[in-house]
């Protein structure tokens, strides 16, 4: 008897979060394309058609247009809101913070996971510490520091703030790559009479070549989406604005149609989601190793 | 020379690098902001101001006096416990539904991650298009749909007045609004880590429960959850430090306004509108220590849980 109603039970239950599982796959599939899907389709849309039925989540062929895509793209001189230069002044700084990051961060990633010195722990504590730290206690004196060395309106300075940023999680996900390679390989390159530099630059970096591409993007898209730094140092010049910057002063403005606005955004997010669908998988065990032990 | 005196020495020279810029962009800057805290400064006096002299608490008078700081620390605590609970439980829901492979599930659990990935601006932006009285499409399928008179100004109501079951509540209805755009953004992150952990899981524990007649949820509560829990525990750690410390997200969605005014947009405004940089340093200061004490609390109560993750 017992028996037979924890059997009906279990069916119950199966039944129900078997239909639960598909109500939820729907509702998430749901949420996270449709603000997209959205963007997509208003930055194709006259603004008069938008204003005239804002409901509607479909285009007619005779509204579809690419004017918008012309308008943020062309520069300011041809009565366009300057988009390409915001793109390039993006791509400039996120690039710049990429080779800078990993330029501080290998060597330090390399000896927190391999090198037993004096002071290893407090090192790697103090790389997780800095990550507590909110940017906005950082913003005050950054802000302070550049505007007396005149950085405070250079893309360069942008980029230095951005390492800042960027250095502590390079580290993690460069660690956790690390340790999983065996000690013993490097022991094998030192009996070959290979010093620790030509170890590293001849054996590890090319095994930790996929953890690099990880972060490098990592860092790359934390440097494009970037804001409140962006807006602090540069919103007083048009000329070096960012593209997150670009269509958030934008935005402020009554003149511009919100379609042309959604093309910018369109035009924003295209890069980083291209990156990343490209190295999802990359990314997402960059991100997580180390998740899964415990 | 002994090995390990080698291996100290190399270690110390592969770190200094990274030191010296962590110190330098990360550690000096903070150190800067402690003292700027306790002084009289304004931007134009910063020029000719050296780095000591003029001790006062007059910052720290200021921002505790100050109009709206108490309510700005709540909404801020409100805002970033809502948002971390919400973005975890979000993550776990889509964790545990994704599991099993089906068709598509690649290609879905990629398109999750999108809020994620994406600008912080465009995606304010959209949420900020889609919720508008005038030209939204929220309001329009709300009229059609649910029969609304009106519509709906999600980001700029401070109180909205809802009738259920006879009674009136006001709800903070831009507050709730930003929280769900957070747990929506961030929700990904909570479901990769926890997706991650419920891979490693080993099969035969729940074959094992499987066997012994335990339905679906007896083996969540008592196989899964349990194997989940430091994950889970480090996630809301990992999501309450940020979102506390959130600027962009509330700035761009309310500017602070409608009862949404948490404290690191107090602090952008500190520093902007007034250019009041001893003010701005103290309030970032009073906030990295109203969170370090959280932290604390937090780290006295489930420390063991929290460490043996980490």
């Amino acid at each position: 008897m017992t028996r037979k109603a924890a059997l009906t039970r279990a069916h119950v239950e199966e039944r129900i979060f078997g239909v639960l599982r598909w109500c939820v796959i729907a509702f998430l599939a749901v949420i996270t394309l449709l603000p997209f899907y959205y963007m997509l389709l208003l930055s194709v849309k006259p603004i008069d058609a938008l204003l005239l039925d804002p409901g509607s989540l479909l285009i007619s062929a005779k509204d579809f247009t690419l004017t918008t895509y012309r308008d943020v793209l062309r520069s300011t001189d041809a009565g366009g809101q300057g988009f390409l230069r915001f793109l390039l002044n993006s791509a400039l700084v996120s690039l710049g913070t990429v080779v800078l990051t990993l330029l501080a961060a290998v060597p330090g990633a390399y000896a927190v996971s391999r090198l037993k010195f004096f002071g290893h722990r407090q090192v790697s504590a103090l790389f997780l510490a800095v990550y507590l730290f909110p940017a906005t206690l950082l913003a005050v004196p950054l802000f302070v520091v550049f505007a007396k060395m005149g950085l405070s309106s250079s893309l360069v300075g942008l980029a230095i703030v951005y390492v800042a940023q960027t250095v502590p999680v390079s580290i993690y996900m460069l660690k956790n790559y690390l340790v999983t390679i065996p000690a013993s390989i490097e022991e094998a390159a030192a009996l070959d009479g290979c010093t620790r530099l030509q170890t590293v630059r001849k054996v590890i970096l090319p095994l930790t070549l996929p953890s690099l591409m990880a972060t490098g993007l990592y860092v790359f898209m934390i440097a494009w989406n970037e804001f409140l730094f962006a807006l602090l140092f540069l919103a007083a010049v048009p000329g070096k604005w960012t593209v997150s910057l670009g269509l958030a002063q934008l935005s402020n403005g009554i003149e511009v149609p919100k379609t042309v606005l959604m093309a910018g955004s369109v035009v924003l997010t295209i890069p980083v989601v291209l990156l990343f669908f490209a190295a999802e998988r990359l990314l997402t065990e960059g991100l997580t190793s180390g998740a899964d032990k415990s | 020379m002994t090995a390990s005196r080698r291996a100290n020495r190399a270690g110390l020279a592969f770190v200094s690098p990274t030191f010296i810029v962590v110190l330098v962009v990360v550690v000096l800057p903070i150190a800067w902001t402690v003292l700027l805290a306790f002084q009289k400064a304004k931007l134009v006096d910063i020029q000719g101001m050296g780095l000591f002299g003029n001790w006062s608490l007059d910052n720290f008078a200021q921002v505790f006096d100050s109009a709206g700081f108490w309510s700005s620390l709540t909404t801020t605590l409100l805002y970033t416990a809502g948002a971390t609970l919400g973005s975890v439980a979000l993550g776990l829901i889509a964790a545990l539904a994704l599991r099993k492979p089906f068709r598509g599930r690649g290609l879905l659990r990629a398109a999750m991650l999108l809020p994620y990935v994406a600008p912080v601006v465009a995606v304010a932006f959209v949420w900020e298009v889609a919720l508008s009285p005038q030209y939204g499409v929220v309001n329009d399928w709300g009229r059609r749909l649910f029969g609304w008179d009106d519509p709906i100004a999600f980001l700029s109501t401070r109180e909205y007045e809802v009738h259920l079951l006879g009674m009136h509540v006001d709800i903070p209805l831009a507050l709730l609004t930003v929280i769900a755009f957070e747990c929506w953004r961030y929700f990904p992150f909570a479901f990769l880590f926890i997706l991650a952990r419920l891979q490693a899981v080993p099969d035969g524990l729940e074959e094992a429960a499987l066997v012994d007649g335990a339905t679906i949820s007896q083996r969540f509560r008592h196989i899964l959850l349990p194997q989940l829990m430091p994950v889970i525990a480090l996630l809301c750690v990992l999501r309450f430090i940020m979102t506390f410390n959130k600027f962009d997200d509330v700035y761009l969605l309310t500017g602070g306004g409608a009862g949404t005014n948490v404290a690191a947009v107090r602090v952008y405004d500190f520093l902007t509108a007034r250019y009041d940089v001893g003010a701005a340093a103290a309030q970032a200061l009073v906030l990295a220590a109203a969170l370090m004490i959280l932290l604390g609390f937090y780290f006295k109560l489930f420390g063991n849980k929290v460490q043996e993750e980490s």
